[in-house]
């Protein structure tokens, strides 16, 4: 069974949110798409100061045997990308919901519908059937 | 004769396995609207006795003659080790190494060419071949625009002195990703890209500056100045050279302050026989920020589960077969038994050997030129330096006198009346170090005949 | 110092450089310092290149030694599936290489190449016999290259007609990646129609995807399932009914070859994979080549140079003869030498040899699984006919045993016998995709056959030999992920 936080905001296409308390957002991919992908070998962050709308492709990670695109859950100005990723990969495979996360982003408009942990859960356990 | 091995009994115990009567039961599933019953149109089997007769005929019909076209592939000689090598049946008849502990020749070969790619253009990092020179320029215009993030206009601009066939070839591959290609005239009076043709581009939004060293005509562009003026405006250089020449001119990675960032050029100067245009392979080399935008396999070292060194396949999620609709280029099957004898040739000519084989074809060049150039009407078009390559121009059409040559044993040069007729009555001519003076004296004695004869004509 | 080599594993060629050696008689005489003279010094290279300065003798030594690694269909069974790997013919590789062959500059006058355009000219012929199209065009240097021919004439078509609004290219999910992937180079929209359960196209979903916006759809038949596509006369007829126009993918072409042809199935357009069916080496991973063919009315685009026959001369057609071509693909005119090989494979096969490859292919492959489904493995697709390839999925035994498709793939190199293609398609999983050929003989199927039984047999007493296989290639299993994160692509010396 993979983690999923309750305390976050999850996409179909298995990223999370966090809401920070100055109000931007921290995002990621789950435990369950880094499980999916295996070790991960590389992973692309945006550029501080470009601007995204939800679902645009915004980072790509890279494994042996697979390379994903990751979508933004939220539209929003890139404050940071995670500058650790370039020289440690595995960190998204060992910590996804911390250290291994992908970007900081200030949020220009509400995002639209993200699922709960729980609806999120449900998701991910059907996909394993 | 379809080099079938099976006997009737073999036949008779597969169906009674199976469980089907005939052979012709294994097709039911096709509807039988399309089933055609013979192919029409494909003659009768010829046995391999027959079969050499006639092919030894056709060969023949096209005989031996002396040769002085280059424009892009050039006649050297070839160590008869690399054919015989590169032939063994367990180069021949392998496939991708995508199983790498039964691969480890071909794959440590890669490497080995990777290495004497990268060096000899001064480059990071190479892949394992394109197709073919002008193929490769189409694939690095498109890695300029994925690797430029700083421009948005997919704008390249190509100097008209690359070779045409090339600038069509980038613009039928590319293009339809709405790739920009925007010509650069040349000057008249030595053949190459002026600075001053990309002042008007001076402000505008550039993904890429192409320069071929040498440029079609055997001419060296002022690379370090065109380098540099595209630097400073963001564009990435995307370097096209003959690697015989890299033997003695600048590498790309050393070109300006910065040097180039993508280099393709045409293999077959390397140990590859001119065969009427193919196969050859196109090369490819880059910085290392870039590779995970270049196309092509890629081979790295790593080791096993045992600690010990091995190769294989790496970085394959940028490659089709992985990224499937979003992957860098559709490119699957490449040139690997080309690659092969490249590596090979590369290994028994050395650095040493690389230089005195580019050195003695500039040679040979330079005396043609000065032998065709002591007839009277024949002049060199062009005043700048080049590389065992130059442009001769004619008062008389070019065409008949090619025909004329050709007559007589002598393939004379590229007629570039089709691709630059503003430059007249003009021929592309190149002696590689395969040409000795007695080979120059029959081609200058038979032209000042073809031209006596055509002005008396 | 260890005294002892390591006989499984070869030095790098530099391991052999030393300053000063090199195969001396291969080179040209020093010209001295004047020859080059004229070379601006500034655009001169300061340090020479870093290649192995050998004997003749460790070179020859060094790759022959290099090739003894690699399994090869000269050396082993290679029953890699979508790929094949049948006999290429030596008769095939020497008559091409006659010196006059090989000698000749692609831009020498045609009437010095007579000889090589009428082999051309006849292999274009040959090839528009067998795929049942009108025109041929020789120039695409692989499969890859000819797919993006035909998609591109697709386009081009469209467009002359002033049919602008069509963007999308139709997939099916078991295609192979560079369908997808050549679809993006021409800039279209790929758009993927599912399989059903007997893995032929959903014809319910392919009506409700097509539309104005459809252009095209890229089909393989037999599909990269092994399965013939029994629905194909429904499937065009949707396509053609939208507008679109069908392209087929020559990648199995193999398994039909003398049986039934891509033009009477419906399709438009066609690329052959001369290096699968028409037996031109795989040279560890190229020079390929894949000829297109079109239907008449896409006759005036195909790609540049075309062979033709003016009374009795050969000669080239260029842009100046086909000004609607999609254009050059390559500097010259393809990849020549293996078109040579190509026709060469097709005379000496003739037309009765030819109806034998689609014959033996399907008898092979279906022995073959006869065999194995007896043997305890589990058919994709049980209730259908393989082509001349079939899948075997490995599903229930990485759930029971913990042993995968590469496990076993693996293991499979240990009895000498090269891995079937694993994990493609990507539908079907832990599979493992078998294609014998032709060229193979019952012995050495029932040779393979007997190996996976064993390796099966294996699998449930000592699941840990097979997961950690092979024991006995050059190397062990490799770090993939190593390779990928600390990026070694060329030997540095040390400093």
């Amino acid at each position: 069974m993979s983690k999923v936080p309750s305390d976050l905001k999850y996409t179909r296409t298995h990223e999370w949110l966090r809401t920070l308390p100055d109000g931007s957002v921290e995002v990621g991919i789950t435990d369950h798409a880094q499980h999916a992908l295996g070790d991960l070998v590389f992973v692309e962050v945006p550029e501080a100061g470009r601007t995204v709308a939800q679902g645009e492709p915004f980072a790509v990670v890279e494994s042996v045997k697979a390379a994903s695109d990751v979508y933004a859950p939220v539209s929003g100005e890139v404050i940071a990308g995670n500058p650790a990723l370039a020289g440690a990969p595995e960190t998204l495979n060992t910590d996804p919901y911390g250290a291994g996360w992908l970007a900081r982003l200030r949020v220009h408009t509400a995002p639209g519908a993200l699922l709960s942990a729980a609806e999120y859960g449900r998701l991910t356990t059907e996909e394993t059937d | 004769m379809a080099f079938v091995p099976h006997t009737r009994a073999d036949v008779a115990a597969m169906l009674e396995s199976i469980g089907v009567e005939s052979i012709e039961a294994l097709f039911e599933e096709i509807p039988a609207a399309l089933r055609i019953s013979a192919l029409e149109g494909v003659p009768e089997a010829l046995n391999e006795m027959q079969l050499a007769r006639l092919m030894s005929a056709r060969a023949q019909r096209d005989g031996r003659h002396l040769c002085f076209i280059g424009a892009g592939a050039y006649e050297h000689h070839i160590p008869a080790a690399v054919w015989a090598l590169a032939t063994r049946g367990e180069f021949y008849s392998a496939y991708t190494p995508y199983q790498a502990e039964a691969s480890q020749g071909t794959l440590q070969l890669l490497y080995e060419y990777q290495t004497m790619m990268a060096s000899l253009t001064a480059m990071e990092v190479s892949n394992a071949s394109l197709y073919d020179g002008a193929s490769a320029l189409a694939e690095a215009s498109l890695m300029a625009v994925r690797a430029n993030r700083r421009s948005r206009s997919k704008r390249i601009l190509v100097p008209c002195s690359v070779h045409p066939h090339y600038r069509r070839a980038a613009v039928a591959i590319a293009g339809n990703q709405g790739l920009a290609f925007e010509e650069l005239p040349f000057a008249d009076d030595t053949g190459c890209t002026p600075v001053a043709a990309l002042q008007r581009y001076e402000r505008e939004d550039i993904t890429a500056l192409v320069i071929a060293q040498p440029n079609v005509f055997g001419g060296l562009e002022d690379v370090d100045t065109l380098t540099d003026w595209a630097h400073a405006r963001h564009a990435l250089v995307v370097a096209v050279v003959n690697p015989v020449s890299l033997a003695l001119l600048k590498p790309p990675g050393h070109w300006g302050a910065k040097g180039a960032d993508i280099v393709v050029g045409e293999g077959q100067p390397l140990g590859i026989p001119l065969s009427s245009g193919g196969p050859y392979f196109g090369f490819m080399t880059t910085r290392l920020e870039h590779v995970r935008q270049m196309p092509g396999r890629i081979v790295g070292r790593t080791v096993d589960a045992d600690g010990r060194a091995g190769f294989t396949l790496t970085l394959q999620a940028r490659e089709q077969h992985i990224r499937r609709g979003k992957a860098t280029s559709n490119i699957c099957t490449n040139q690997g038994l080309m690659v092969t004898a490249a590596t090979i040739h590369l290994s028994l000519m050395g650095a040493e050997g690389l230089r005195r084989t580019a050195a003695a074809a500039h040679a040979r060049t330079r005396e043609l030129v000065a032998a065709l150039t002591s007839l009277p009407g024949v002049r060199r078009q062009f005043s700048g330096p080049v590389f065992h390559e130059d442009v001769i121009g004619l008062d008389v059409p070019v065409a008949p006198v090619l025909q004329a040559l050709a007559e007589r044993g002598i393939q004379g040069g590229w007629d570039l009346h089709r691709h630059y007729p503003q430059l007249g009555s003009a021929l592309l001519v190149c002696a590689t170090e395969t040409k000795t003076a007695a080979d120059i004296t029959r081609y200058r004695d038979a032209l000042a005949d073809c031209l006596r004869a055509t002005r008396t004509a | 110092m260890s005294i002892e080599r390591d006989n499984r594993l070869e030095p790098l060629i530099f391991d052999y450089s030393v300053p000063g050696r090199g195969a001396e008689d291969q080179w040209p005489a020093p010209s001295g310092d004047a020859a080059v003279a004229d070379l601006p010094a500034a655009l001169c290279r300061e340090q020479p290149p870093l290649l192995p300065a050998v004997s003749e003798l460790e070179t020859v030594r060094h790759f022959t030694r290099l090739s003894q690694l690699n399994f090869a269909i000269d050396t082993n069974f290679y029953p890699l599936g979508s790929c094949t790997m049948k006999y290429n013919p030596k008769a095939c590789n020497q008559y091409a290489m006659l010196p006059e062959f090989l000698a000749r500059h692609p831009l020498a006058p045609e009437a010095q190449g007579q000889g090589v355009l009428e082999c051309l000219f006849e292999l274009q012929e040959m090839l528009k016999a067998v795929t049942g199209m009108q025109a041929v065009s020789l120039t695409p240097m692989a499969g890859a290259q000819g797919e993006f021919a035909g998609v591109a004439m697709i386009r081009a078509y469209h467009r002359a007609r002033g049919d602008l609004e069509r963007n999308e290219i139709i997939v099916p999910e078991t295609a192979h990646g560079t369908n997808p992937a050549t679809a993006t180079m021409c800039g279209w929209v790929v758009r993927e129609v599912p399989v059903d359960a007997e893995g032929d196209v959903d014809v319910a979903a392919l009506a409700a995807a097509v539309g104005p916006k459809t252009a095209g759809i890229m089909l393989t038949n037999p599909s990269t399932l092994g399965l013939f596509e029994r629905r194909i006369e429904a499937v065009a007829r949707i396509v053609h009914d939208a507008g679109g126009l069908l392209y087929y993918d020559g990648a199995n072409l193999n398994a039909i070859l003398g049986k039934v042809r891509p033009g009477d199935m419906g399709f438009d357009v066609v690329h052959v994979n001369l290096h699968k069916t028409f037996s031109t080496p795989h040279g560890g991973g190229g020079p390929g080549a894949g000829p297109v063919g079109v239907a008449a009315r896409l006759a005036p685009f195909l790609p540049v140079p075309v062979v033709a026959r003016r009374d009795d001369r050969y000669c080239w057609l260029t842009e100046d003869d086909l000004p609607q071509s999609i254009g050059r693909l390559s500097a010259f005119c393809g990849n020549v030498g293996v078109l040579l090989r190509a026709y060469i494979y097709m005379r000496m096969l003739g037309r009765d040899g030819m109806a034998k490859v689609g014959d033996y292919a399907t008898l092979n492959a279906n022995y073959l699984l006869a065999r194995l489904t007896r043997a305890g493995f589990d058919a994709a697709y049980p209730r259908r006919r393989a082509s001349h390839e079939f899948i075997i999925t490995l599903k229930r035994q990485a759930r029971d045993l913990g042993v995968s498709a590469m496990d076993v793939a693996k293991r499979l190199l240990d009895h000498g016998q090269h891995a079937p293609t694993t994990y493609f398609p990507l539908l079907v999983p832990e599979c493992l995709l078998i294609e014998p050929t032709e060229t193979e003989s019952k012995a050495a199927l029932d040779t393979f056959a007997v190996a996976m039984a064993q390796i099966l047999a294996e699998a449930a007493q000592e699941p840990e030999h097979v997961t950690s296989a092979p024991h006995t290639m050059p190397v062990r299993r490799l770090d993939d992920v190593r390779a990928a994160k600390q990026l070694d692509l060329t030997w540095k010396p040390a400093p």
